[in-house]
């Protein structure tokens, strides 16, 4: 049942992308690094390429981290929407099939975060 | 001339006079015209006289009670402002337990009241509407009466201004306005099993001792009388929540599934709810009344499931759900008190890292996670402290699409990893923190779908000050959303080291003490 209600009721969406003025929606997590309490919610051109969402938005975000500098990006692993997904840099982020309220997830093998989950 | 003395009605007598007698079978309108919201969810009463009213209390004998409490409650408010009893409390950290406390729950007493007055329309029978007149004027006295008791901190301290308008724009206050939003606006049989009985009755005593008992033990007389002052309400509430519960399964068996679903997603909604509680019992309160874990294991393992038993006769069964809730109760109140502590840019109280001392006591009372996993966390923002770079998160977080908390609860087995679910509706993604909001979302995705989500209407620029340009080249965002929650930065929100509440309250204390 699509909700219980007195008469027929359709429930109208309230984050359709075309409500972000040309942007999109975009999740990220870093695995096993707590001090970052939740995945960031960010709001990015579909043009932005990976690269710059990672030098960018991320590292802006994540850079505090005593490990964000020592990440080797050639071996660090990439989730999207829970599956494996190996990301071009060099492309966009629509070019990596990351669309509109998509979830990524960064892990770091080797640099599986301090005591505590930190 | 002949007096004519009337005998005084008894109780009895009395009560079906002014309850049951009050009540009629319509015949210019049908009955289902005159009460058009008792079908639609499916639930199935026969017989409305067959309600039984275990207070029998008439309109008269309330009011009497209710202005008798209000004095004695008013009397206390006033003294405890006239004395500066504000100044006796523990510590002036307690003081941000009642900016939650404001900002959070007299808008939910209010809703209370709208909900339970709408019941005391739509229901059909004089009983259940008598009771839930009652209580929809209970809960405008609560609200009421909190914001009276609390308007007084509002002349000392800051981030209590404007809780009203807070309370329908601050981020995390969405988690509290969306829930009871979502009771708002559920069929009359659900919100009364939603609120009447998931929320007062399983839950209640877990909102009670922190916050009444944690003014009571913190010295905080004006927060402790209003919470008296509403407890013989609340068992009121209680007893209306169990009795609604037993009529209707009573009524017709096909009732059970329908009830069943209720609770399952209400428990569920009102545990969620309580995370900021946990926090406040573990971490907020000076002097601590006992662990958020150890109310949990009183007031809902051992009390609510003696109620779970007892409802098991009529086939309810215990809600999947608490299978979960038993795996966070060791992590629940660290996990919320990382998110804030490290969120305090955008919060409208202070935050701070336990003392030593109190890590020890956190470490006692949960010996199996805290010095793993959560003790080095805060160690971590104590070095930082130190060196002068007290941690703030700056980025808006990932929520929750059902219960708007953000995505920080992690796996049941796994507390160093996330918890992420998600769906794709009609070609969205929608996005949960576990399979419970998850399955509540799927039930009704068209209710969800609707969900005002704080960090999207950021994004969507729906949240600046009135009158802002976000193309403006010196456009600040944070500024400008803080400015739209009427959040004074520097003042209202950061750590409490170091913030004005704490040099008044210190120095206030000092002048009542020497010269």
């Amino acid at each position: 049942m699509p909700v219980v209600a007195i008469a027929p009721f359709v429930g109208v969406p309230k984050d359709t992308v075309d409500r972000f003025h040309g942007n999109q929606l975009l999740y990220v997590g870093w695995d096993k690094h707590l001090m970052f309490y939740a995945p960031v919610c960010l709001c990015l051109p579909p043009s932005m390429t990976f690269g710059d969402l990672v030098r960018g938005s991320l590292s802006e975000a994540w850079s505090v981290h005593p490990q964000w500098s020592s990440i080797d990006w050639s071996a660090a692993r990439w989730l999207r929407s829970g599956e494996p997904f190996e990301p071009d840099f060099e492309r966009s982020l629509a070019d990596n099939g990351i669309g509109h309220k998509e979830v990524l997830r960064l892990q770091t093998p080797g640099l599986e975060a301090l005591p505590g989950a930190v | 001339m002949d007096m004519n003395v009337k005998k005084k009605l008894g109780l009895k007598e009395k009560y079906a006079l002014m309850t049951r007698g009050l009540g009629w079978e319509t015949t210019y309108e049908s009955m289902d015209a005159v009460f058009p919201q008792t079908r639609y969810e499916g639930i199935r009463i026969h017989d409305w006289d067959k309600w039984e009213d275990p207070f029998r209390l008439t309109m008269d004998a309330y009011w009497k009670y209710q202005a008798e409490k209000e004095r004695k409650l008013y009397a206390i408010v006033d003294a405890y402002a006239q004395n500066n009893g504000h100044l006796g409390v523990t510590d002036a950290r307690y003081i941000n337990a009642l900016k939650i406390f404001l900002s959070a729950v007299p808008s939910l007493e209010y809703n209370a009241h709208r909900g339970f007055a709408r019941l005391g329309r739509e229901l059909p029978g004089v009983g259940p509407q008598i009771a839930c007149q009652m209580q929809a004027i209970d809960e405008i006295r609560h609200a009421q009466t909190q914001i009276h008791s609390l308007s007084n901190y509002n002349r000392f301290y800051n981030g209590f201004h404007d809780w009203k308008h807070m309370n329908d724009r601050l981020w995390y206050l969405s988690v509290p306005k969306s829930f009871f939003e979502d009771a708002c606006t559920c069929g009359p049989f659900e919100f009364i099993i939603a609120i009447g009985f998931s929320f007062e009755y399983v839950l209640t005593n877990l909102v009670f001792v922190p916050f009444i008992s944690g003014a009571a033990y913190n010295g905080d007389m004006g927060a402790m009388t209003f919470g008296f002052s509403a407890q013989s309400d609340e068992a009121r509430h209680m007893t209306l929540g169990l009795e609604v519960i037993k009529f209707m399964l009573e009524q017709d068996p096909a009732n059970l599934p329908i009830i069943q679903a209720w609770i399952d997603k209400w428990v569920w909604r009102g545990v969620r709810l309580l995370s900021i509680v946990a926090m406040l019992m573990d971490y907020m309160l000076p002097k601590r009344i006992m662990s958020w874990k150890e109310a949990w294991e009183v007031y809902f393992e051992e009390n609510g499931m003696a109620l779970f038993k007892d409802l098991a006769r009529y086939g309810i069964k215990v809600p999947d759900c608490v299978e979960l809730i038993k795996k966070e109760k060791d992590h629940l109140s660290h996990q919320a008190w990382n998110a804030f502590y490290t969120a305090g840019k955008i919060t409208n109280f202070h935050t701070w890292l336990p003392t030593e001392e109190e890590m020890d006591w956190l470490s006692s009372k949960y010996p199996d996670t805290f010095d793993r996993l959560y003790r080095p966390r805060f160690e971590h923002y104590r070095e930082l402290e130190k060196q002068g770079k007290r941690f703030y998160n700056t980025t808006l977080p990932m929520l929750c699409q059902v219960c708007q908390i953000p995505m920080m609860f992690t796996e049941a087995d796994d507390p160093t990893q996330i918890s992420y679910r998600q769906v794709t509706h009609q070609g969205d993604k929608y996005h949960f923190c576990s399979d419970h909001c998850q399955h509540i979302f799927e039930r009704e995705p068209d209710k969800y779908v609707e969900a005002w989500l704080p960090a999207h209407q950021i994004w969507q620029g729906n949240c600046f000050a009135e009158g802002a340009d976000p193309t403006a080249p010196d456009f600040d965002p944070l500024k400008s959303v803080l400015d739209y929650w009427h959040l004074a930065y520097g003042r209202d929100n950061l750590d409490f080291e170091g913030s004005e509440d704490q040099k008044n309250f210190a120095a206030w204390r000092a002048q009542a003490t020497r010269n």
